[in-house]
């Protein structure tokens, strides 16, 4: 075998032992699906495990082919889902905007400073109530809920990131005059871009917790009110659809905002 | 009248534990067309005096004119090339070399095809829709003179544009920048803490002492020397002896026990 070859042979080697890993992480992590599920409805069948509590995936399967026909888990996955969406894109983009006013004046991100740390500090949830009152039981104090459980961190951390661009890319636009304005447009903003798109990822997930607990409190429509009536009525079955539907959805949430990060960054990689 | 003139210039950081002056009575002209060197030991303040005349902040004391106007007032009549290239990673060449016309609001189809013309005489052509990180760092560096060219400056000022290059690529990019600079009779300011960098390609060398910065000297290079490429100067046959005093009088700013 001449050298050429057996390079090529060695890298063809080299694939087909990466194709051979991927192959088996896939296998796994099959195999931890069906363990997980056909326990679950076995351990249910025999008792093992209290089947008016802990449901069977056979049931849920049951119940969401039924509320898929009568079309009522679609009505409460499209206010949640819509909820949840606007909430997490409220969220950040004025989570942004106050970060890029603290940016703007170094003086007012003194004076904030303590009160970004109370108000990071506190559970937010906790003004639930009052959102509920003040804006009334209804689609929008459940945005509110959604959007300010991630507004004050996502200021926090990208107010951070702001202040932590190289401060030479911002010596360069000096030396061509830019304004204020200017730097924040050319440089501040695009190197933290990554940043903004990290704190998104964040977001989908604090902004589920934000809706579901202001569907509990308000108990009118979503998933959030499909578990605490489940709950209420002692369905569990109901309660288990419910979370298995929230998973799946705020999975593909994420999955999108990471799409959207492959489009936003580009530097050639 | 002098092209660029500081005037009687000192500079004070202050912090809550101390002031630390960087600049103290620095006083220097250049003429239209010149190419001189800053030359000193860290902490003389180069840098600080770099800064001042781009006009990036004013001077505790004194006053830097270019062509007789205050140079906090002028605008894209300096152009400053810093120590890494520092091209935006999310902006592809053309973007890059464009942003100085970009930010002057001045982007005409004119100057557009200048800078790329220009960036084709750097040898950089069809590079344009590339992003940075697909570029070696003496590409790179090529990109930022571009860039810094692009907006026609008066003066130009390096700031050790080439510390963070290999040997090989550093004395390349040397021969490139000073045959550019003087087919376009740009005049420009050298920060460098290379001796025979600022020998090999500066019309004259200020050296500076440290702590507090002040021009201590200022040798002129012989003009057989100014003639020559930076490479060729290098091998010239008087570079050794102008190399060697200036390479004492650095080693007298020293305070002993610090070698």
């Amino acid at each position: 075998m001449s050298p050429q070859e057996n390079v090529k042979f060695l890298h063809r080697k080299y694939i087909q032992s990466l194709n051979r890993e991927k192959k088996w992480v896939r296998f796994y992590q099959a195999v931890i699906f069906i363990v997980f599920f056909s326990g679950w409805e076995l351990a249910s069948q025999k008792q093992w495990i209290d089947p008016l509590i802990f449901s069977a995936p056979s049931k849920v399967w049951g119940l969401f082919l039924t509320k898929i026909q009568d079309g009522t888990l679609m009505v409460d996955l499209g206010y949640t889902l819509s909820e949840t969406v606007f909430g997490f894109i409220l969220g950040t983009f004025l989570g942004t905007l106050l970060a890029a006013i603290l940016w703007w004046s170094p003086m007012l991100s003194k004076i904030a400073d303590p009160y970004l740390v109370v108000l990071n500090s506190m559970p937010k949830v906790a003004l639930g109530p009052i959102l509920i009152v003040a804006l009334g039981p209804s689609f929008t104090s459940i945005v509110a809920m959604g959007a300010i459980i991630s507004i004050i961190i996502t200021t926090i951390v990208v107010y951070t990131s702001f202040k932590e661009v190289d401060p030479n890319y911002i010596k360069v636009l000096q030396t061509f005059g830019a304004n204020r304005f200017q730097i924040f447009r050319e440089a501040i903003l695009p190197a933290s871009f990554p940043t903004i798109i990290s704190t998104l990822k964040v977001n989908v997930g604090l902004s589920w917790v934000g809706v579901i607990v202001g569907e509990f409190l308000v108990s009118s429509k979503g998933l959030g009110y499909m578990i605490i009536y489940g709950f209420q009525v002692f369905n569990f079955t109901l309660v288990m659809l419910s979370l298995l539907v929230i998973a799946v959805f705020a999975t593909v949430m994420y999955q999108l905002v990471e799409l959207l990060e492959r489009k936003l960054i580009k530097n050639g990689s | 009248m002098d092209f660029l003139k500081v005037d009687a210039v000192h500079h004070t950081y202050f912090t809550k534990t101390s002031a630390v002056t960087a600049l103290s009575d620095v006083s220097l002209e250049v003429e239209e067309g010149e190419f001189v060197s800053f030359l000193g030991p860290s902490g003389c303040g180069k840098t600080t005096l770099l800064s001042i005349i781009a006009g990036l902040f004013e001077p505790t004391e004194g006053t830097v004119t270019l062509e007789g106007k205050r140079v906090e007032t002028a605008e894209n009549e300096i152009g400053y090339m810093l120590q890494q290239d520092y091209l935006f990673p999310w902006k592809n060449i053309e973007e890059n070399i464009l942003l100085g016309l970009k930010i002057g609001n001045s982007l005409t189809p004119d100057k557009k095809a200048y800078a790329l013309k220009l960036l084709q005489e750097m040898g950089l052509k069809g590079v344009e829709s590339q992003f940075p990180k697909q570029l070696s760092g003496g590409m790179r560096q090529r990109v930022a003179l571009v860039r810094t060219l692009a907006t026609g400056p008066k003066l130009l000022m390096l700031d050790e544009p080439f510390s963070a290059l290999d040997y090989q690529t550093k004395l390349k990019l040397e021969d490139l920048v000073s045959d550019t600079l003087k087919s376009f009779g740009k005049t420009a300011i050298l920060v460098t803490h290379d001796i025979g960098e600022a020998i090999s390609m500066s019309d004259r060398v200020f050296l500076f002492s440290a702590r507090p910065g002040q021009l201590h000297k200022t040798f002129v290079i012989p003009k057989e020397l100014r003639d020559e490429t930076p490479f060729n100067a290098r091998n010239h046959e008087v570079y050794p002896a102008i190399f060697q005093t200036i390479w004492k009088e650095l080693e007298s700013l020293e305070p002993a026990g610090e070698r």
